[in-house]
């Protein structure tokens, strides 16, 4: 016996490590997913890989940074002088979005959604991979000093990228979304069909779940459905690129990342998320008709039609809101004037315009009953009705006293 | 009887003629970390380099210059096991692979002479071979992961894997000590 072990001890040796291996594969496998347990020899190989990493990229940033900022700086002006400009369009951009986004709470605060917001941040660069096509993986230089937590969203301004798997003191590893173990709950934009994103062997992204029988065209935008539990809902995705044959009763979607995986520097990992109830804010009347007098100069000053001192602030709203409802020419102009109208002493106004299109609003609003909810009841979609009357009321109690009750001198003859 | 110095080169042909190197520990140790430091850093900023498998050739390296199948078949459980380390899957999958690398080159080593470009380019392109099929067999039937193995792909990337380590051994034997 113990020539044979001697004549083939590097052979048994060999075995001997195999089967060490092996086993430890094994009980990794039964132990199921050890994302939440970091490994000492884990920690050991990360810790002697990421500090030259680390190294590297500051070196790298610190001359790039010594380059464009200090040296290379051809062009600034006339770049700034553009972004001034830029910054111009989007002041006014974001006073519409502005107003959209009240609306949209609103509508949700009446239906009593959930909302969830990504409260805190934290960014990251980007200085490794796993460098392996097993796992598609990157190091990022933020870890549980800085907050970081496993299972936390890993995203970019053009859409997500993935969630943190391990934590390390001044690093963590992010598995990527084209990854084969990543799922990632997606809803497409416009036909709100959901299914789970994941990523194939060679690094594709897939949409699963979808059946056969559906409809799904190239070119439609994904979104973050929530239901992961890690991503906020409505994050971007990516866009569907290929719808192929159906596979065991399911589609084949592959899709394109909006964030491009391949070419990560800085991300952003979300280190909270707040679940709240949608409120309505109160949006400054003062600034959204400042916004809507440069975008329509042209538009004629209505008269007061109300003839009591007490309705016209409500009059006045409704006259503009009417003159935007008769202006099909101008659409978003028509949105802000709602937008207008969807302030403190016309919040149900708002939500009738938003309803419908322009004309149905001219109409809505320019009734002579403006500011009783009876009229106006059978205007809008029965769901959105209900509610209405119920949240709304009490939320605006003042333009209720503001509001001129319905009279005759209100009625057009 | 007088014995005249040998100043022709000697063409290694048996196994006792075969020389045996050894390597100090600082690069021992840090030949392996900047391998695997590189292919981590490196294919995020030079996409082709996700072709290439660093570690993997300074294993079939460091086996073939010790020819010692313990030796070897050590370096690449250790250079493995750290790779593991690395990603995101369970720790083994890259050992087992670079453990029966290190262990062939070693003892392939041993039997053959290894020092021309040529024989080295071919047995990078077996070593990168047989290091696809163990690691594919290991991910696919022990693991339950989807992997696939294409043949195509293998050589090409066997060969480009070849023509880079002839190269880096060139630089690596200026590394070597001779015992």
């Amino acid at each position: 016996m113990e020539s044979v072990l001697s004549r083939y001890r590097n052979l048994v040796i060999l075995v001997g490590v195999l089967f060490l291996q092996v086993l430890g594969l094994a009980v990794q496998v039964k132990r199921g997913s050890d994302a939440q347990d970091t490994r000492l020899i884990r920690i050991w190989a990360v810790g002697a890989i990421t500090p030259m990493e680390k190294g590297l990229v500051a070196l790298q940033n610190g001359s790039s940074n010594l380059w464009h900022n200090y040296l290379y700086l051809r062009g600034v002006r006339a770049e700034n002088r553009e972004l001034k400009e830029q910054i111009e369009q989007m002041r006014l951009e974001q006073v519409r979005l502005n107003e959209d986004a009240a609306q949209a709470r609103r509508l949700q605060s009446l239906l009593a959604f959930k909302e969830q917001y990504i409260s805190k941040t934290e960014a990251a660069q980007v200085i490794g991979s796993s460098g392996s096509d097993l796992s598609r993986g990157i190091y990022i230089d933020k870890g549980s000093e800085n907050g970081v937590q496993p299972d936390m969203a890993v995203i970019t301004a053009g859409g997500i990228v993935g969630k943190v798997l391990r934590v390390y003191p001044s690093t963590s590893l992010v598995i990527l979304i084209n990854d084969q173990t990543s799922g990632v709950g997606v809803i497409l934009e416009k036909s709100r069909l959901q299914g789970v994103l994941g990523g194939t062997p060679n690094g594709e992204v897939m949409m699963k779940e979808v059946m056969s029988d559906e409809q799904v065209l190239p070119g439609e935008t994904l979104l973050t459905s929530g239901g992961d539990q890690i991503f906020p809902k409505g994050l971007p995705v990516g866009t569907i690129a290929k719808v192929g044959a159906p596979k065991d009763l399911f589609l084949s979607i592959t899709v394109k990342p909006s964030a491009n995986l391949d070419r990560l520097e800085e991300v952003l990992v979300v280190l909270q998320k707040k679940e709240k109830q949608a409120v309505a804010a109160d949006v400054p009347r003062a600034r959204a008709a400042d916004i809507l007098a440069q975008r329509l100069p042209s538009v004629p000053e209505q008269p007061a039609p109300v003839p009591s001192a007490g309705g016209a602030g409500t009059a006045s709203s409704a006259a503009k809101t009417a003159a935007a409802g008769a202006q099909p020419s101008h659409p978003e102009s028509a949105g802000q004037v709602s937008g207008q109208a969807a302030g403190p002493t016309a919040g149900e106004t708002a939500v009738h315009s938003t309803a419908g299109s322009s004309g149905t609003g001219k109409q809505q609003v320019a009734d002579p009953s403006v500011g009783t909810k009876k009229p106006l009841a059978p205007a809008v979609a029965p769901p959105t009705a209900k509610p209405q009357g119920t949240v709304s009321q009490p939320r605006t109690p003042a333009p209720q006293s503001d509001t001129p009750p319905p009279s005759d001198a209100d009625t057009p003859h | 009887m007088q014995i005249l110095p040998t100043s022709v080169p000697i063409t290694y042909t048996s196994g006792e003629q075969i020389e045996v190197y050894r390597f100090s520990i600082p690069v021992t140790i840090g030949v392996p970390l900047v391998a695997l430091f590189l292919q981590a850093f490196l294919p995020r900023r030079l996409t082709f380099f996700a072709y290439l498998d660093l570690p993997l050739l300074v294993t079939i390296f460091f086996a073939m210059a010790r020819r010692n199948p313990i030796a070897g078949l050590l370096t690449g459980a250790a250079i493995g096991l750290t790779q593991d380390c690395l990603t995101a899957g369970p720790i083994g999958v890259y050992g087992i692979a670079k453990t029966v690398v290190g262990f062939a080159a070693s003892s392939l080593g041993a039997k053959i002479d290894a020092e021309n470009a040529g024989t080295r380019a071919l047995l990078t392109l077996g070593f990168y071979l047989l290091h696809g099929i163990v690691y594919f067999g290991v991910a696919r039937w022990l693991l339950s992961l989807s992997q696939r193995f294409s043949w195509s792909h293998g050589v090409v990337a066997g060969i480009a894997n070849a023509v880079l380590g002839v190269g880096l051994y060139f630089l690596l034997d200026k590394l070597k000590q001779r015992t």
